[in-house]
């Protein structure tokens, strides 16, 4: 038992056993408890990450099992009704939401790619009032939206610009919501395009627009458009500024953009949901249906846009 | 060095000296840099707008009611004949449902951060990342249904020896918002912890330490001013929430901390006041400036501590 390696006293041999034996002793006790530790951190961390997937993912689910009795063409051919919600659609919210929705669009795409532009390609961070626009970007993009629904309704609907409750108002109020989100994604587009592009296209006698223009933005559009489909997908969810913008109107009639009420898909939802009778909540369960397939839709086109894009400098 | 250069040709006399300068003076360029300096800009005017917006109501409001009555008041009823204007209710009613979607939000929001950036293979972390960012994008009309139909009858079956009055509850609202935030809080404190440098755990496990010992003692630490930022960050954006508490959460301004019971938010106010038929210019719609202009306060504050703390991670290692 070792001796060979342990010359010396029996008593010292003794000794020496024993302080291996306790040593290994020692290490092997303390690695199993530390296996065990370990299983059961993970197992605490795994649990979390499922409550988080499968919380969320129930609510999906849950729409989808709700509604179900409702699914049908209907549903997006019917007008609203108070009355009868077994025959009541959506049809007119939808409308309202796609007007909304292209307004949207128009806005945010030329502003919230010139701000990036202008913050990636031509600020100075030195100076005072790029970095003033820089942190007030990141603090907009933390205002609550229904602080957006305020500023809505005191300046577009009423006050300086007096639209009234119209859709162009609630394409203007969502547009200054989802900007910062435009902006962020957009400037990550941009930055991610290397800096050798940009040296190679002005070595060669092109202005700075012209480099901006002709090699970084074409080079960023995927990058962009996929921050701008996420940003709109954020817009057709959203309700809160809407409820002070006009959207609460049960309008039984297709929307028109400067005039006359409107409502769009989320406001409709929540309108019937918070009805007591049984029947209106199956029918905004539905609701939630058709605006989730939406929202699917215009998701997987981001994130395939982003695979099918996506460029290995 | 350069005019040596360019005295060297000039002795040689073969070459003519480079134009280096611009020949125009470009006045197309520096209109383009204006109009995208003005778009920069526009977010400076969106948030002067805003602070206008609510700030002259609220004088307005301020002018009919004492701030000291608004702050410490315990009796919410603007629309009353008898109107009182103590915000408390509505203040202790959002604090609430903020305190319940943490209670979520945190063991939750941090669990899935750790796995995802100390544990997961990157086959799978590829999977599920993606999989949050999208059921982050539900939504909160949806969440809001989903509380009010499914959530609050199971909470009433599963705790049955609690009160339970009418379809409503903060504690389910709370829990709802809980389960909104939680990608929210596990994405930026997963960005916190993978920019913690990979030498650091070296050195633990080098020291003997276990995984366990090197995700809790070496990179949580490292990492927790990005935490403290996603967990600010996620409160902020809880209490900004309407939808939600609007359907689940009910509309009666009761101070008070019982799960079971039904509150009014500062969002559901808003919402729930606009959407009704006021008259510009009364002190009741004057109201909802003051409650906005609160909200918009808190959450501002909220922010500027959270984008100071995610800087200061970025900057110690990055």
């Amino acid at each position: 038992m070792g001796d060979a390696r342990m010359p010396g006293s029996g008593r010292a041999q003794l000794a020496a056993a024993g302080a291996r034996a306790a040593t290994r002793d020692g290490l092997t006790r303390s690695s199993h408890r530390d296996r065990m530790t370990g299983a059961l951190f993970l197992a605490t961390l795994l649990l979390g990450l499922g409550v988080a997937l499968l919380g969320l993912a129930a609510i999906l689910v849950w729409s989808f099992v709700e509604g179900a009795p409702r699914l049908g063409l209907d549903l997006v051919t019917e007008g609203p009704s108070t009355l009868s919600p077994e025959s009541a659609g959506f049809r007119t919210a939808i409308l309202g939401s796609v007007y909304v929705i292209l307004g949207v669009v128009i806005l945010i795409v030329p502003l919230g790619v010139g701000a990036a532009i202008y913050l990636e390609e031509y600020a100075d961070r030195e100076r005072w009032y790029n970095r003033v626009i820089e942190l007030n970007i990141q603090n907009l993009a933390g205002v609550p939206s229904i602080v957006y629904g305020i500023l809505g309704l005191a300046f577009i609907v009423r006050g300086p610009l007096d639209l009234g409750f119209v859709v162009a108002a609630a394409s203007l109020t969502v547009a200054l919501l989802v900007l910062p989100t435009v902006i962020i994604a957009s400037r990550e587009a941009i930055r991610a395009v290397p800096r050798s592009i940009r040296d190679g296209s002005l070595a060669l006698g092109a202005t700075e627009w012209q480099t901006t223009a002709r090699q970084v933005l074409p080079a960023a559009v995927p990058g962009i458009l996929t921050g701008v489909i996420l940003a709109v997908a954020r817009a057709v969810g959203e309700a809160a500024p809407l409820l002070l913008v006009g959207a609460v109107t049960f309008a039984t009639f297709n929307p028109s953009i400067f005039e006359g009420g409107y409502s769009t898909l989320p406001v409709l939802i929540y309108n019937y949901a918070s009805r007591p009778q049984e029947e209106f909540r199956v029918l905004a369960a539905a609701g939630v249906i058709v605006m989730l397939v939406l929202l699917l839709a215009m998701n997987s086109f981001a994130v395939w846009l982003r695979n099918h894009y996506e460029q290995k400098w | 060095m350069a005019s040596d250069v360019v005295a060297s040709s000039e002795r040689i006399g073969e070459l003519p000296r480079p134009q280096l300068e611009a020949t125009s003076s470009r006045y197309g360029e520096k209109a383009i840099k204006a109009f995208l300096f003005a778009c920069a800009a526009l977010s400076v005017a969106v948030t002067t707008s805003i602070v206008v917006a609510l700030l002259l109501p609220t004088l307005d409001f301020f002018g009919e009611v004492s701030v000291s009555e608004f702050l410490t008041g315990t009796e919410w009823a603007p629309a009353f004949a008898d109107a009182s204007f103590g915000v408390l209710p509505i203040v202790v009613g959002t604090l609430t449902v903020v305190c319940w979607a943490l209670v979520v939000a945190i063991p939750v929001g941090l669990a899935s951060a750790i796995y995802l950036a100390e544990y997961a293979p990157p086959s799978v972390r590829k999977v599920i990342k993606p999989t949050l960012e999208v059921l982050a994008g539900i939504p909160t009309v949806a969440i809001g249904l989903f509380a009010l139909v499914f959530l609050r009858p199971l909470a009433e079956d599963a705790l049955p020896f609690l009160e339970w009055r009418g379809p409503f509850s903060v504690g389910v609202a709370g829990i709802a918002v809980g389960l909104m935030i939680v990608p929210l809080v596990s994405s930026v404190s997963d960005d916190a912890m993978r920019s913690v440098p990979s030498g650091l755990r070296e050195g633990a496990y080098a020291l003997g330490a276990t995984k366990v010992k090197v995700a809790t003692r070496v990179v949580f630490p490292a990492a927790i001013s990005g935490i403290v930022a996603a967990i600010v960050l996620a409160a902020s954006r809880a209490i900004g929430e309407t939808m939600v508490v609007l359907l689940a959460a009910g509309a009666s301004p009761n101070l008070t901390l019982d799960p079971t019971a039904s509150i009014l938010t500062m969002t559901a106010f808003i919402g729930q006041t606009a959407t009704g038929d006021i008259a510009t210019g009364t002190t009741q719609y004057n109201t909802i400036f003051a409650v906005g202009a609160l909200l918009f306060l808190m959450t501002l504050a909220m922010n500027m501590l959270a984008i100071r703390l995610v800087r200061r991670f970025r900057e110690v290692y990055e």
